[in-house]
């Protein structure tokens, strides 16, 4: 084999996923799947090249040519391929590590606003707070248009992101060690991650995630000390960041004498269930990782699994679900979320077309590619409505401001609901 | 290597964006379903037969080797660009042109995938039969160049039984209609059938006249636990001497059983040696159950241990899945495989079973056997690891010894993957030099200039094949591209 091209870090970074690049028998089923392959129909856009690239990389064979990071940024890390691959390989850990050594190799390759984004707001609740409240202020003060209108946010590299802010504004949810008790006989014990972007923007919906579970019987608890779970972070390749705030979560929650862990939004969770390996060859924390990952559940995991109380109320509404990629495909879970769609009294779930197809949310991946996003979003938006749905349900905050987005771009009157708020409405008053 | 020149006479062609040049691109077009790997110098994703005829005829001006291909699934090492030149893939060209009840027929390009095209004649009432394992992704004109079989080809017929007619662009870049919807045409040679399984030598098929089936409405699927898989094999050749023509019978060893399982987790046992698939459907359920009842009888008569009914859709198509998926999982084992697609008369299945287990321990390998057992296609896939010194020599002697026991055995090669690479030094030893010559006649006539697909179907040379005709071939870690 010829000499490895990359500096050493990034080198070892690969080669402790060469095994699973390995793999890849190169049957192609993953094409079927793939969404960036499903929209260009070309090879290079397609799981098996992407690894037949970074093998190529990891050999010698290759370097971080401009087209390899094309074809890679490109990725959603959506998952499908590795849930369909029969062959087992993990394509979400091949990214991770070839993002991580492309930051190795060349820095960060995410814009300014990104960069301050990830490295300043999301980790600290406190600022991420602030700025979503001075955007709501914005938004309701409309100096939108104007600034808009002005370039001024073209200038900071924020019009994108302000774009995608979700209309309705609830209180943030501050962990400080917030109980909920549970409603009748106690059945289990839970503490739920806040979450960065789900307990600024979407509060509501972690209380709203807390009374649906007290209602069910748990004592829900909110310890304080855990922040953003770093999921953008290790899509980025930041993966010290990323492993910084695991650490932290894991000191957070592992006091907590708790049944599990109970995330609401799906990337969250994928990304906690991988903190295991995301920290393996950290021996202070490496055995304590594995212990925090085994006990994360996603919200619909958790409750299904549980058996949920038949919901007191009725509500009568047709549905569609728009399946995370990070729930579906990373963790696995399908039927849960249906099942307890299904069990709401005068609920009717209609299955849309290619359900199990990205949205093109991706973490960023909708600031970073908006032309790949932005088709997987119309598709995501005309499959919903063809069934007619007067609601679309998901259970992943990126989803549902994609798809927010996608809704109002098409001017459709059809509204995108969390899991967890749904059945707020159901178990509401009830109990 | 192409000049900067040619390269901007192809983009002006298909258009910058579908012309692949950089270095992880070409990376994405040097290999296939196998663990074969070289470079083309650019490869080319056009959109009509109008742009395949325009590249064609720049590249034979130009003299520009070229390989055609599809999503690249191929197990026989077919669409590896072992010479560089254009690689020519149709995966964009994908519209269902035409569904014509009236005529049972569809008029399809050559990149519609074949899953996609059967959900869709389905959900017509229509039937497209032939079903190889890699549907889901594979597409048709790729199944038409190879003439690929499936499970369901044992009562239907392969691709060739389903080809009414295409639209070939010749490696001079003239194009050729042949045929139409039209059931039967003696109209000279049956050009179409020299084209189906030509591997991309003769030319370059764009669009397709497909013949259908009406839908059947009724399926019955089975499956039968054999401890012993010497008695798998003779329950093939008893279920097929019953007076019963299955819509499929498949077999899978249990390193095979045991790969799927892990993959599937739908409760496969995988204590048992072998297990028989079985399907009948038609249009009538009791006649339909009459004859898989029929089936199973004679299986638990040669032994079956338990026999498991799929007793709702839901359950045949889990069991479906195992069995199409069982080719890519076999990555659970070992990092390479070399899958071999043998065909014997369908009496030598137990011989042929049990010679390929002989040759599995004589060469320290460990070698699955899956297959079409039903019409005597069988798939030893031959397990090993590139890394481990001297393996890929001893995968040599074993695919040798395996294609020798069948042709000994009155069998032969290939009957639904194609020679390609892998298997072309034995041309000879398995069709004869007369045939081998007619071939090459037939070649030369059309493609003269030996563009189209080179170092790919005929031997390097002439009598008993090359030695090393597998470490002789290129893979990534013995080259290293520009």
């Amino acid at each position: 084999m010829p000499e490895p091209r990359l500096p050493p870090a990034a080198q070892r970074l690969l080669e402790a996923e060469y095994d699973n690049m390995l793999s890849c028998i190169r049957c192609g089923l993953c094409l079927s799947v793939c969404p960036t392959y499903q929209q260009s129909f070309q090879e290079p856009e397609g799981p098996r090249a992407r690894i037949a690239m970074a093998r190529a990389l990891v050999e010698g064979h290759l370097d971080l040519t401009p087209d390899l990071l094309r074809h890679w940024d490109n990725c959603i890390l959506c998952e499908a391929c590795t849930n369909i691959c029969p062959s087992g390989v993990q394509m979400e850990r091949i990214g991770l590590g070839v993002r991580a050594a492309i930051t190795e190799s060349r820095g960060s390759t995410a814009g300014f606003g990104l960069q301050a984004g990830m490295r300043w707001l999301l980790p600290n609740l406190g600022r991420l707070r602030a700025a979503t409240a001075a955007a709501r202020l914005y938004q309701q003060w409309g100096l939108q248009a104007l600034a808009r209108g002005s370039g001024i946010l073209k200038l900071l590299r924020l019009e994108e992101v302000e774009s995608m802010l979700p209309p309705v504004a609830s209180p943030p949810l501050v962990p400080d060690g917030q109980v909920w008790e549970p409603q009748g006989q106690a059945r289990a014990t839970v503490a739920l991650l806040a979450g960065c972007v789900m307990s600024t923007a979407f509060g509501e919906t972690d209380r709203a995630t807390a009374r649906v579970l007290a209602a069910n019987g748990c004592r829900v608890l909110v310890p304080p000390g855990q922040g953003c779970c770093g999921a953008l972070h290790a899509h980025r390749g930041e993966l010290k960041a990323a492993q910084e705030l695991a650490r932290r979560n894991i000191a957070a929650f592992e006091g907590a004498q708790v049944d599990a862990i109970v995330v609401n939004a799906a990337g969250c969770g994928a990304t906690m269930k991988g903190y295991a390996h995301l920290l393996e060859d950290d021996p202070s924390h490496a055995e304590r990782a594995r212990a925090f990952s085994a006990r994360v559940k996603d919200f619909t995991e958790f409750l299904a699994a549980l058996g949920p109380v038949k919901p007191p109320r009725e509500v009568r509404m047709r549905v569609t679900y728009q399946e995370p990629c990070h729930l579906a495909n990373a963790q696995r879970v399908r039927e849960a979320p249906r099942q307890l769609l299904r069990a709401i009294p005068g609920l009717e779930l209609r299955e849309m077309a290619e359900s199990a197809l990205c949205c093109g949310s991706g973490a960023l991946y909708n600031l970073t590619q908006r032309e790949s996003s932005t088709g997987l979003r119309a598709r995501k938006v005309r499959n919903a409505a063809a069934t007619s749905a007067e609601v679309i349900v998901t259970a992943n905050p990126g989803c549902f401001i994609q798809l927010s987005q996608g809704l109002r771009e098409a001017g459709l009157d059809i509204r995108i609901v969390h899991i967890a708020d749904l059945l707020d409405m159901a178990y509401r008053d009830g109990g | 290597m192409l000049t900067d020149s040619q390269l901007s006479q192809i983009r002006a062609i298909v258009g910058a964006e579908n012309v692949h040049g950089g270095p992880a691109e070409l990376i994405a077009y040097s290999y296939d379903g196998t663990f074969e790997q070289h470079p083309p110098d650019v490869a080319v994703t056009p959109a009509s037969t109008e742009e395949v005829a325009a590249v064609m005829r720049f590249a034979y001006q130009e003299e520009i080797p070229v390989v055609t291909r599809g999503a690249g699934t191929n197990l026989s090492g077919g669409t590896i660009p072992l010479t560089g030149g254009i690689v020519l893939a149709l995966t964009r060209m994908n519209r269902i042109i035409e569904i014509d009840h009236v005529n049972t027929c569809a008029v399809v390009e050559a990149g519609v995938v074949n899953g996609e095209f059967q959900a869709r004649v389905e959900s017509e009432g229509l039937f497209y039969p032939p079903d190889p394992s890699s549907l889901a992704q594979s597409t048709l004109g790729g199944n038409v160049a190879c003439c690929a079989g499936g499970p369901r080809c044992l009562k239907y017929g392969v691709t060739k039984d389903y080809v009414l007619g295409m639209t070939v662009v010749l490696s001079s870049g003239e194009v050729l209609e042949w045929g139409g919807k039209l059931f039967k045409n003696v109209t000279g040679y049956n050009l179409a059938q020299l084209f189906i399984g030509s591997e991309g030598t003769l030319g370059v098929v764009t669009r397709i006249i497909l013949r259908l089936l009406p839908l059947p409405r009724v399926r019955n699927t089975a499956v039968a636990f054999f401890p012993r898989l010497d008695d798998a094999a003779a329950a093939v050749v008893g279920v097929m001497g019953a007076g019963i023509l299955p819509a499929t019978l498949e077999i899978m060893d249990q390193a095979t059983i045991n790969v799927v399982e892990q993959y599937v987790r739908i409760g496969l046992p995988t204590d048992v040696e072998a297990l028989l698939l079985l399907e009948q459907d038609g249009n009538d359920q009791d006649a339909v159950d009459r004859e898989v009842a029929r089936m199973v009888e004679v299986c638990r008569k040669h032994g079956a241990s338990d026999v498991r009914m799929a007793k709702d859709a839901a359950e045949r198509n889990e069991l479906w899945r195992a069995r199409r998926s069982i080719s890519g999982a076999l990555g659970r084992y070992r990092p390479s495989k070399l899958g071999e697609d043998i065909v014997v008369p369908r009496g030598q299945i137990p011989a042929v079973v049990r010679r390929i287990r002989e040759i599995g321990q004589e060469f320290g390998l460990a070698i699955p056997v899956f297959g079409h057992a039903g019409d005597g296609n069988l798939h030893p896939n031959i397990l090993f690891d590139f890394r481990v010194p001297g393996e890929l020599e001893r995968v040599q002697g074993a695919a040798a010894a395996i294609f020798r026991a069948a042709i000994a055995l009155g069998g032969t090669l290939t009957g639904e993957h194609g020679v390609g690479s892998l298997k072309k030094e034995f041309l000879e030893e398995a069709v004869g030099p007369l045939a081998v010559q007619i071939m090459r006649d037939i070649k030369a006539a059309l493609d003269p200039k030996g563009l189209l697909n080179q170092g790919k179907m005929f031997p390097s040379g002439s009598g008993p094949a090359m030695e090393d005709f597998l470490t002789a071939l290129p893979t990534l870690q013995g080259i290293t591209p520009g």
